[in-house]
């Protein structure tokens, strides 16, 4: 990533004309003098924003925040009503994939309309043709019109064009999730040649998890305003908070829910039974939670989540996963989660700890970062030289004389 | 240490740490149309193309929707109504069927090209909302795939015209400019009402008779010299009716083009500068709305 802006958003605002009488009729419009009525609806306001070359940067909210909208206007499909956008290079958008395909023409002659609306010349086409096909896995059907392709050989043809107009920056809408696991695969792969080419890749995704992984930074839009820019972790966190009117709880860490049960108090303990924030690789531990009920609980769930501080996912559990049926709930009490040896690298961690009910989407309470803790190193002299888990594997070497035996 | 990174991993890493291509950052602007040539190209391409698709005939249905049309006038007019048209000068050409035709092909051209035209941006609306590119290539790909169609035609016409004994062969080359000129007075009506439809669904309607009028007010299925004399009688605003009836654009369209083909002579010189200048009025106009209303149109779709 570089200093250099991509995409410069300056000032945007934007506004829908919501008219209360659907698409004018002459006669109306005539009647009212020439001006239909409408209210206007303003779905972005004053929006800031810049876009680093060679980064992936996420727009998230809820529907209806502006973030597909900002998203179009970037793409210059929409023209805002004040202020600027400025971008660096080509700009190429998969907003739906296959709009514009001809039904009745074959998928060689969609590859060039389709390429040719996405601004590629004949001669680049024909250049790419073959990448376009392969990555679209659709050699054998390339002559046949596209009406009669599966929905998954449409999309992915969509797809294949679009990535294979190589712009400088690609603007996408919710269409990562297309195809089977192998050719998503593809997909992720092609993002990330992407990257390394230093292209910008501006994603608009309700997929929290997906931005968390592949996003350098987010913007979070409400109500079409401006929330905040920046680390995808530490964001995103706030703005699931948010969406669960999350309050702050004593020891500063958030927590959300319904209440009936309360997690009162989160511990690690080792060995001997002590609690502490810094345990070694390869120690044993247990997380120890204290609960408190409000009123009588049933089939309670409890979960566990351990994050690096920097907000990626390193392991997590719930007792349904864990087949443990614990008995109903009712007063105070403790659940443990032994774990033998633990074996995660030197580094800062953090817990979250929920309980929910059985369908595992109602929380009575859920307690993200709650309980931050440091690894250090373990007495074993062997060191890991980087990651987040150590797999206590050896290395070994056969001499070249001797066959070398498979899986051995 | 080098690093070996599986690609499908490293999406969350931040570190690229090779030279950026340096980039300006620019305003995304309006496409040339001449960069958008291609385009103008294959959409065109993909109209002609996916026109006749699953159907028998195919490309035939063409020439022969045009044919039946013209059986069916000349049946009426010139069967049951007895019309007589005028006697081809110089050609001496003296054939209903064809003097239709001269008049009939170019209209139909201008009328369907207009019309189809005018669905262009509604009929492409998720087009429009999900990929940027220069909104009128739509509108010009629906009237130069109805050019395609009706050079055809012309070029069945004109053999029909040898084969009756005319001689429009040395005037073609004169009659392909008049072609171009109509079709973008076409292009400028198509641009300015497939904006209208779009605001106003009232449009198409309003439309479709305002054609049927306009078919009759000019000089398809008779002949100019028909209604010239009593035309010039009556009076309306100080003008007579019959310089009223020659603002139409396609009253001298046809009337140029019939010299050129059916009456085999230069046509005159009025006609000609009056239809260079109806077609730059039309493409200025229609070209000025268009722009200026081009930037909303995803949102009002």
């Amino acid at each position: 990533m570089s200093g250099r802006p991509a995409v410069v958003v300056d000032g945007v605002s934007k506004s829908f004309r919501l008219y209360h009488e659907r698409n004018g009729s002459l006669k109306a419009a005539l009647m009212r003098g020439g001006r239909a009525e409408y209210e206007e609806f303003p779905a972005l306001t004053d929006v800031s924003l810049e876009i680093p070359q060679g980064s992936t940067f996420g727009l998230m909210g809820d529907n209806g925040s502006g973030k597909s909208t900002l998203l179009k206007c970037i793409a210059n499909i929409l023209r805002p009503d004040t202020g600027t956008i400025l971008t660096a290079g080509k700009l190429a958008a998969l907003l739906e994939l296959g709009s514009g395909f001809h039904p009745e023409l074959s998928g060689r002659e969609n590859i060039f309309l389709n390429g040719s609306i996405l601004g590629l010349s004949r001669g680049q086409l024909r250049a790419r043709f073959d990448d376009i096909v392969e990555f679209a896995g659709v050699e054998t059907f390339i002559d046949q019109p596209v009406k009669n392709y599966s929905s998954g050989m449409y999309v992915r043809l969509g797809f294949s064009i679009a990535i294979n107009v190589d712009p400088d920056v690609l603007l996408v809408d919710e269409v990562l999730a297309v195809g089977d696991q192998a050719f998503q695969d593809k997909c992720a792969a092609k993002f990330a040649e992407f990257k390394r080419n230093g292209k910008t890749v501006v994603l608009v995704s309700h997929a929290l998890g997906s931005m968390r992984q592949m996003c350098d930074e987010v913007a979070w839009l409400d109500a079409g305003k401006l929330v905040e820019v920046g680390p995808p972790g530490p964001i995103i966190d706030r703005y699931v908070d948010d969406g669960h009117h999350a309050e702050e709880s004593q020891d500063g860490s958030r927590r959300w829910g319904t209440g009936e049960v309360l997690i009162s108090d989160v511990d690690i303990v080792d060995a001997s039974g002590e609690p502490t924030t810094l345990l070694h690789t390869g120690q044993e531990a247990t997380i120890r939670l204290r609960y408190q009920t409000q009123q009588r609980v049933q089939d309670p769930v409890f979960g566990l989540t351990v994050w690096t501080r920097d907000g990626t996912e390193v392991w997590a559990q719930h007792t349904h996963d864990a087949q443990e049926n614990f008995p109903d709930l009712d007063g105070a009490g403790e659940v443990t989660f032994h774990i033998p040896r633990l074996m995660l690298l030197p580094g800062a961690y953090d817990l979250s700890a929920a309980v929910v009910d059985r369908s595992l989407s109602h929380y009575y309470d859920f307690r993200r970062y709650c309980h931050p803790f440091h690894m250090a190193a373990g007495p074993e002299k062997d060191r890991d030289t980087g990651g987040i888990v150590r797999l206590g594997g050896s290395w070994q070497m056969a001499p070249s004389d001797v066959p070398v035996v498979a899986g051995g | 240490m080098t690093q070996i990174v599986d690609p499908g991993l490293e999406l969350g890493t931040s570190d690229v740490d090779r030279d950026l291509p340096e980039l300006a950052l620019t305003a995304v602007r309006r496409p040339s149309l001449w960069s958008s040539r291609e385009l103008i190209i294959n959409l065109t391409r993909r109209e002609v193309a996916g026109k006749y698709k699953r159907t028998v005939l195919g490309h035939v249905w063409s020439l022969l929707n045009p044919l039946a049309t013209m059986l069916v006038y000349a049946l009426v007019f010139a069967v049951i109504l007895k019309q007589d048209p005028d006697r081809g000068n110089p050609s001496g050409l003296h054939n209903y069927a064809l003097y239709l035709m001269c008049g009939l092909l170019p209209w139909s051209f201008f009328s369907n090209g207009v019309t189809s035209g005018m669905f262009a941006l509604i009929g492409n609306s998720n087009l429009v909302q999900k990929v940027y590119f220069r909104r009128d290539v739509l509108v010009s790909a629906q009237v130069f795939s109805l050019l395609v169609t009706f050079l055809f035609e012309m070029l069945v016409l004109v053999i029909a015209l040898l084969a009756f004994g005319g001689m429009p062969l040395p005037w073609v080359p004169l009659a392909l400019l008049v072609i171009v000129l109509l079709t973008f007075l076409g292009l400028g009506f198509a641009l300015l009402l497939s904006v209208a439809n779009v605001y106003f669904r009232d449009t198409q309607h309003f439309i479709n008779i305002a054609f049927q009028l306009w078919f009759y007010l000019t000089p398809i299925i008779y002949p100019l010299s028909r209604v010239q004399d009593k035309l010039r009688a009556d009076h309306l605003f100080g003008m007579s009716l019959y310089d009223i009836y020659e603002l139409n654009p396609l009253t001298r369209f046809i009337q140029v083009l019939r010299n050129l083909l059916y009456d085999n002579r230069f046509p005159a010189w009025s006609d000609v500068t009056y239809c260079v200048g109806a077609t730059a009025v039309a493409l200025i106009v229609g070209g000025l709305v268009f722009n200026r209303f081009e930037g909303r149109l995803a949102e009002e779709l």
